[in-house]
């Protein structure tokens, strides 16, 4: 725990340099690098999201089965769709890996690539994604029609959000590594962004489970 | 003046979530994780996708079949993607994931049972009516 405080407060690597002696001093171990604290942290902010989610989840299905005498899962949903979607998102997660060891590297080939190709495959899947709302939304089945429904658009919506806002962090990263390098401070963001990213997937593999193969099966 | 090197832990008994226990240079190592990641995935959403429309095994166990892959799914993306391991350095990430666990677990089985329960005893009050 004093390890977690003595980093919290650095600035830059000069003074981490200048104060370790005294942490040593303290407690008898050097302070952990900067890079697990945040790794650390952002860890903890991405359980709380998935907490978040499970709160959604569950209203989903505790009402998953209430359409108000409205279309079900099983007329709506399309899974060759999904599928697509899914495969968008799983290799994302792939090429968002790829771009993270190319930073780690230094490779721009592997990074800016892995980078690119991420974003064009989260833009496919947010394209999908919308396209698949704007057609309920038309036929009728907004977030209006039933509970179930609200539930849907819900729980969808946030994770679409979050790969929305995802795509515009991705979008910085490949500007801050252009214009300031592969710093120590940039890396840290680089890799709290392939954690987060990482975890978007984790929550798609929930929702094409309990929303749409539950939906269209069961 | 800042370094990029914080990557290695200073005393080598922890690492951040994400970072994997290889050397920096090692790209082939890294890439070769994220395949085997990858095919499995690849592999545990085709069975999903299969199972779900299958007419080829017992219907009842279909949904329990989902949530076990998709279980499997979650296990191989905190294994081979965000590099959470049973390690000793990494008892950190894996004790805040557990505590995330058991919340996820509490809100989403207590939110079924309870509103399962409300549903069984509820006076059917519209049923006469409509």
């Amino acid at each position: 725990m004093t390890a977690f405080q003595a980093g919290a407060d650095y600035g830059d690597g000069r003074r981490e340099e200048a104060r370790r002696p005294a942490a040593i001093a303290l407690d008898h171990s050097d302070p952990a690098s900067k890079r697990i604290i945040v790794g650390y942290g952002f860890w903890i902010f991405l359980l709380s999201d998935i907490i978040m989610f499970s709160a959604f989840f569950a209203t989903y299905a505790v009402l998953s089965g209430e359409t108000a005498g409205g279309p079900s899962g099983r007329d709506l949903f399309d899974l060759h769709n999904v599928a697509i979607e899914t495969a968008c998102l799983l290799l994302s997660s792939f090429t968002c890996g790829l771009a993270a060891i190319g930073a780690r590297a230094h490779n721009g080939l592997m990074y800016y690539g892995g980078m690119a190709a991420t974003c064009v495959l989260g833009l496919g899947f947010l394209a999908i994604e919308i396209r698949e709302f704007v057609g309920l939304v038309a036929q009728g089945a907004g977030p209006t029609r039933s509970a179930f429904l609200s539930a849907f658009f819900t729980l969808v919506g946030c994770h679409g959000v979050h790969v929305t806002l995802g795509i515009l962090w991705l979008l910085t990263m490949i500007a801050q590594v252009f214009a300031k390098g592969y710093r120590a401070d940039i890396l840290r963001r680089v890799l709290c962004f392939a954690l987060f990213w990482h975890t978007l997937d984790i929550i798609w593999v929930a929702i094409f489970t309990v929303v749409y193969l539950f939906g269209a099966g069961a | 003046m800042s370094s990029t090197d914080d990557y290695q832990p200073l005393r080598g008994d922890d690492h951040a979530p994400g970072d994997e226990p290889v050397g920096r240079h090692e790209i082939a190592e890294g890439v070769v994780g994220y395949l085997v990641g990858l095919g499995l995935a690849i592999l545990l959403t085709a069975v999903s996708f299969f199972i779900a429309g299958t007419s080829l095994v017992w219907h009842p166990s279909i949904p329990i079949a989902l949530v076990v892959l998709a279980i499997a799914q979650i296990g191989v993306h905190l294994v081979f993607f965000l590099h959470i391991t049973t390690g000793p350095d990494n008892v950190n990430n894996i004790l805040a994931l557990a505590f995330g666990v058991l919340i996820v677990f509490l809100i989403m089985v207590g939110s079924l049972w309870i509103m399962y329960n409300m549903n069984q005893n509820m006076a059917p009050m519209a049923m006469p009516m409509g």
